[in-house]
């Protein structure tokens, strides 16, 4: 007597194997190229050459801030016009002082940077920072100061 | 001799929760890869601000010019020094141009490490003043607000 195989039970297997060396290549490849930047922002400045747009005889001239610099590159005084600075947020609380919520007088108000020429960088930054406005406490949104900023020439070391 | 039953014993492992959770990663890792970020150079340390914004739109004809805390221009795949950016940006210049564009209408995006000498961005700046460039674009990290 012949055994006959049981019916009903082939099995068909789908072969997953290469589907899966791809999910894998695929998730190599995006762990691999996955970097976690960090948020960038911008300030827009406006500097045409100097001599091209010539300041009217009735503008008020600039607010000049000075910085001077140590030898490594820190900031070493900051001066504002004739009065000696103690950090940034001196410089901010004068700013928020020249302008006081006029915004007409902020559109006015040009401010210029008198850098020494060793100056680490982000002193720069943080001096525009300060010029150009601060976060409300309060509502955590920019209030907008002095938008005119320009460099004063290098001096060459 | 009767013949004896044999049983076949599956040892399948169950792939699907497995595949599930690649799936899952891969689409994680897609949704946050930004190509867009590309010229964010890692030899560029930017300076911190509270008030530096994220940039509203993509930017007029924009040109990124970064600045080693060595005063080296980060130009084409090259080191260039500041001084040896004239010819680069005569060129950017002459592109604009022939492409009826002003340069002065530009955006020149500036990414100096915070460590670089004021003097050498001002004297790039000046360069490309000299250029016809006009607008530029100081970028900082974002720094969240502490006050």
């Amino acid at each position: 007597m012949k055994f006959r195989k049981p019916a009903g039970v082939d099995k068909v297997e789908q072969q997953m194997t290469p589907m899966i060396d791809i999910v894998f290549q695929l998730l190599t490849f995006f762990v691999m190229s996955f970097k976690i930047g960090v948020q960038e922002g911008d300030f827009n400045v406006k500097m045409p050459l100097a001599g091209a747009g010539i300041a009217a005889a009735q503008e008020l001239p600039p607010v000049k801030i000075q910085m001077s610099a140590n030898a490594d590159g820190s900031l070493r005084a900051m001066r504002m016009g004739e009065r000696q600075l103690h950090g940034f947020d001196e410089l901010n609380k004068e700013i928020i002082a020249l302008v006081h919520g006029d915004t007409q007088m902020a559109e006015n108000v040009e401010v210029e940077l008198d850098c020494d020429y060793g100056l680490h960088y982000e002193n720069v930054v943080r001096a525009i920072s300060a010029v150009s406005g601060y976060v409300d406490p309060e509502s955590n949104s920019i209030v907008k100061l002095v938008q005119k900023i320009k460099f004063a020439p290098p001096h060459a070391p | 001799m009767p013949k004896r039953k044999t049983f076949e014993i599956s040892a399948e492992a169950d792939m699907t929760p497995m595949i599930d959770m690649t799936f899952q990663l891969i689409a994680f890792f897609m949704v946050l890869l930004n190509f867009a970020e590309d010229n964010q150079d890692q030899r560029i340390n930017l300076p911190a601000s509270e008030l530096a914004k994220p940039p509203e739109g993509p930017s007029e004809s924009p040109i990124t010019l970064q600045l080693t805390k060595d005063a080296l221009v980060l130009y084409d795949g090259n080191e260039v020094p500041v001084a040896g950016m004239r010819p680069y940006l005569l060129r950017e210049a002459q592109v604009l141009k022939r492409s009826k564009k002003n340069p002065a209408d530009a955006h020149v995006i500036i990414r100096a490490d915070s460590a670089t000498p004021t003097g050498k961005v001002q004297e790039l700046i000046q360069l490309c003043q000299e250029n016809q460039f006009e607008r530029f674009t100081l970028r900082a990290r974002q720094e969240k607000a502490g006050r």
